[in-house]
């Protein structure tokens, strides 16, 4: 599903140069569920949001689901973000002004799917991440990991090939972190191929494949026994 | 484009901060309306001129005799000269393009004694010998019964046809007046017809002419050939100011006057008069647009800023939106169409106060009767059409720069404002 060669990228600091990432090789088959680990200034954000296509790399290869991404302006971005990606944030990055099932509409009005169609998809994931009762809510009225469950059915609601979570966990206590978890477990469970940056080890525990980065380089990448999330629940 | 998510967008947008939102479009409201008022008065004051002008034929010029001033073919300067009734001929077949030339003479005037009288009343007025013609270069209404044609002139009848205020002094309330007889300088005219002409705040001048027949007038007052003056009109398409010159010249020709004679014939322009009066609209119109446009900049800048103001608060939903997939071009889109809505609201409103405004203006002007020079302040829909397309060009306007900058942000940086 996703391919990556030799991957680099260095951000400019006034005259010095960063180097964050400095060749990265890994490759996800599909339905993966892998957490991607490392400390701060790892480099583990930079390479999400070059998975993202929210930042483009210096050079090196990435191949997502036999298309090659590369040269892109942002009209292509764009498009390729909505059609192969479903992202969750640290920080939910709901639109606070729109209700629950309006967030999760956004990315299929961005498909230009009619109106009546992205009501009922979007009642629909709500409605498997458990909100349904919620859906006119807006995101003020809503706790933390309702929240993030609104976020991760808006990730879905576009059937992305790959959904990319950036600490999904961050902003969350352990309770309703795993909650999220088991969510994003079940999700995985029904074949989704799921990337999480984390560094919390149990979060990464339930993955099932950890990848260490450090200083820019990937350190280990093991296959793991995963936990499931639902015991603590 | 025009569909609903982009409207309640819109809606939501500007709804969220109400305030701002209203002192927002103030500026681009008052802008409009201030360059509403400014054309309306512009054209209250040029309703009010043309009133002045009336319906006169503009395109005429008059012209006179002097005193030569040049000695010329043996004869002396100083000389007194008068019109000759060929002369008109003359002008007719060496200038084309002249719709009406009327030769002219006149008895009477400012501070003249009476010299009309019918029974036991007597009255001072203006006498004119004149052709049917005069009537289309100075208008005026026949109130009853007929004006000077040409079998008249032909006959040399001895008609007169009055104004109401000729009337008025002469005759008594209800009494007859056309066929009845009055006597101008001992020599009785019948009244054929009256007539009234349009105020021209001149007071009651006008209405006290008496016309009667070019040729009657000339053989019952002993001006043989003599044209006193002469009125003469060009065709619409061309002006009477480039043939003016050339009409002189036929005229100083046929009386033997030195062609460098400048003081010989006295003329007026009234079509140069005109124009002069018309180019100072024009001129007005320019300031009205400039000053309007100007403060309409204000106004968009306020909305520009605001935009960007705006802007900088949603960077991280742009972020989020673009993460999901939004195209630029889209968000882009949705500012410009905000930015247009603020601007075409706001300038409705102006044109609607504007509006609103005239019309209180008129009724203020209705009920306090006629001001000098001030008839009507109104602005047209063409205006109206230009006032929208301005606001839809300065909603472009400011909407692009907010716009442009709202794009460059790069969604990875969007997200991480907090």
């Amino acid at each position: 599903m996703i391919q990556i060669k030799d991957l680099h990228k260095s951000y400019k600091m006034g005259k010095n140069s960063l180097h964050v990432l400095k060749g990265i090789n890994f490759n996800v088959e599909e339905g993966e569920l892998v957490a991607i680990m490392g400390s701060s200034g790892s480099g583990k954000s930079t390479l999400l949001n070059i998975l993202g296509m929210l930042d483009s790399s210096d050079s090196g290869e990435y191949i997502l689901d036999n298309v090659p991404i590369k040269d892109l302006n942002e009209t292509k971005a764009a498009r390729y973000r909505n059609k192969f990606l479903g992202f969750v944030f640290q920080s939910f990055n709901l639109i606070n002004y729109k209700s629950a099932a309006e967030n999760v509409a956004l990315p299929l009005y961005y498909q230009k799917v009619p109106r009546k169609e992205r009501q009922e998809k979007a009642l629909k994931y709500l409605t498997q991440v458990g909100l349904k009762e919620w859906a006119g809510h807006l995101p003020s009225e809503l706790s933390g990991g309702q929240k993030q469950r609104v976020a991760i059915a808006r990730a879905l609601a576009a059937e992305p090939k790959v959904l990319l979570a950036d600490e999904p966990t961050g902003a969350l206590d352990s309770k309703t972190s795993y909650e999220v978890m088991d969510l994003i477990q079940k999700i995985n469970d029904a074949g989704n191929t799921i990337l999480i940056v984390t560094h919390e080890p149990d979060i990464a525990d339930m993955c099932k494949r950890i990848v260490h980065l450090k200083d820019g380089v990937i350190i280990e990448d093991k296959k793991i026994e995963q936990v499931r999330a639902e015991q603590y629940v | 484009m025009f569909n609903g998510d982009r409207w309640k967008e819109i809606l939501e947008v500007l709804s969220s901060n109400v305030f701002r939102t209203l002192a927002t479009s103030f500026g681009v409201g008052w802008g409009i309306f201030i360059l509403i008022i400014l054309l309306a008065a512009g054209k209250g004051l040029e309703n009010g001129i043309r009133a002045d002008f009336g319906d006169i034929a503009t395109n005429t010029m008059f012209m006179w005799s002097r005193n030569t001033t040049m000695s010329y073919k043996g004869l002396p300067k100083g000389r007194r000269f008068s019109f000759k009734i060929e002369d008109v001929q003359a002008i007719k077949d060496n200038i084309p393009n002249l719709r009406f030339i009327s030769p002219r003479n006149q008895l009477g005037g400012f501070g003249g004694g009476n010299n009309v009288v019918r029974g036991l009343k007597t009255g001072a007025f203006n006498v004119y010998g004149d052709y049917p013609e005069i009537i289309r270069q100075e208008p005026m209404t026949i109130t009853s019964g007929r004006f000077v044609n040409h079998n008249d002139i032909q006959d040399k009848r001895k008609i007169a046809v009055i104004g109401v205020g000729v009337r008025n002094e002469l005759y008594d309330q209800g009494e007859k007046v056309l066929g009845t007889y009055i006597k101008i300088q001992g020599i009785n005219f019948m009244v054929v017809g009256t007539y009234q002409k349009k105020d021209d705040g001149g007071g009651e001048e006008g209405q006290k002419e008496i016309y009667v027949p070019f040729t009657a007038f000339s053989q019952a007052f002993n001006m043989g050939n003599d044209v006193g003056w002469m009125a003469i009109t060009a065709l619409d398409g061309s002006s009477i100011s480039n043939l003016k010159e050339k009409i002189v010249g036929v005229v100083k020709e046929k009386r033997k006057i030195h062609p460098d004679d400048k003081r010989a014939v006295g003329y007026f322009d009234l079509y140069e008069q005109f124009n002069r009066v018309e180019s100072l609209f024009g001129a007005l119109r320019w300031v009205a647009y400039f000053v309007g446009v100007l403060v309409l900049l204000s106004g968009i800048i306020g909305v520009s800023n605001i935009m960007l103001i705006v802007i900088k608060e949603r960077t991280k939903e742009i972020g989020i939106r673009r993460a999901l997939g939004e195209a630029p071009w889209s968000i882009k889109k949705q500012i410009l169409m905000e930015s247009i809505f603020l601007t075409i609201i706001s300038g409705m409103i102006g044109i609607v106060f504007g509006a609103a405004f005239i019309y209180g203006v008129n009724a203020v002007l209705d009920s306090v009767g006629p001001v000098d020079m001030f008839v009507n302040p109104s602005v047209s829909l063409g205006v109206v059409v230009i006032a929208l397309v301005i606001l839809i060009f300065s909603g472009l306007l400011a909407g692009f720069i907010p716009a442009q900058s709202a794009i460059k942000i790069r969604p990875i940086e969007a997200l991480r404002t907090e």
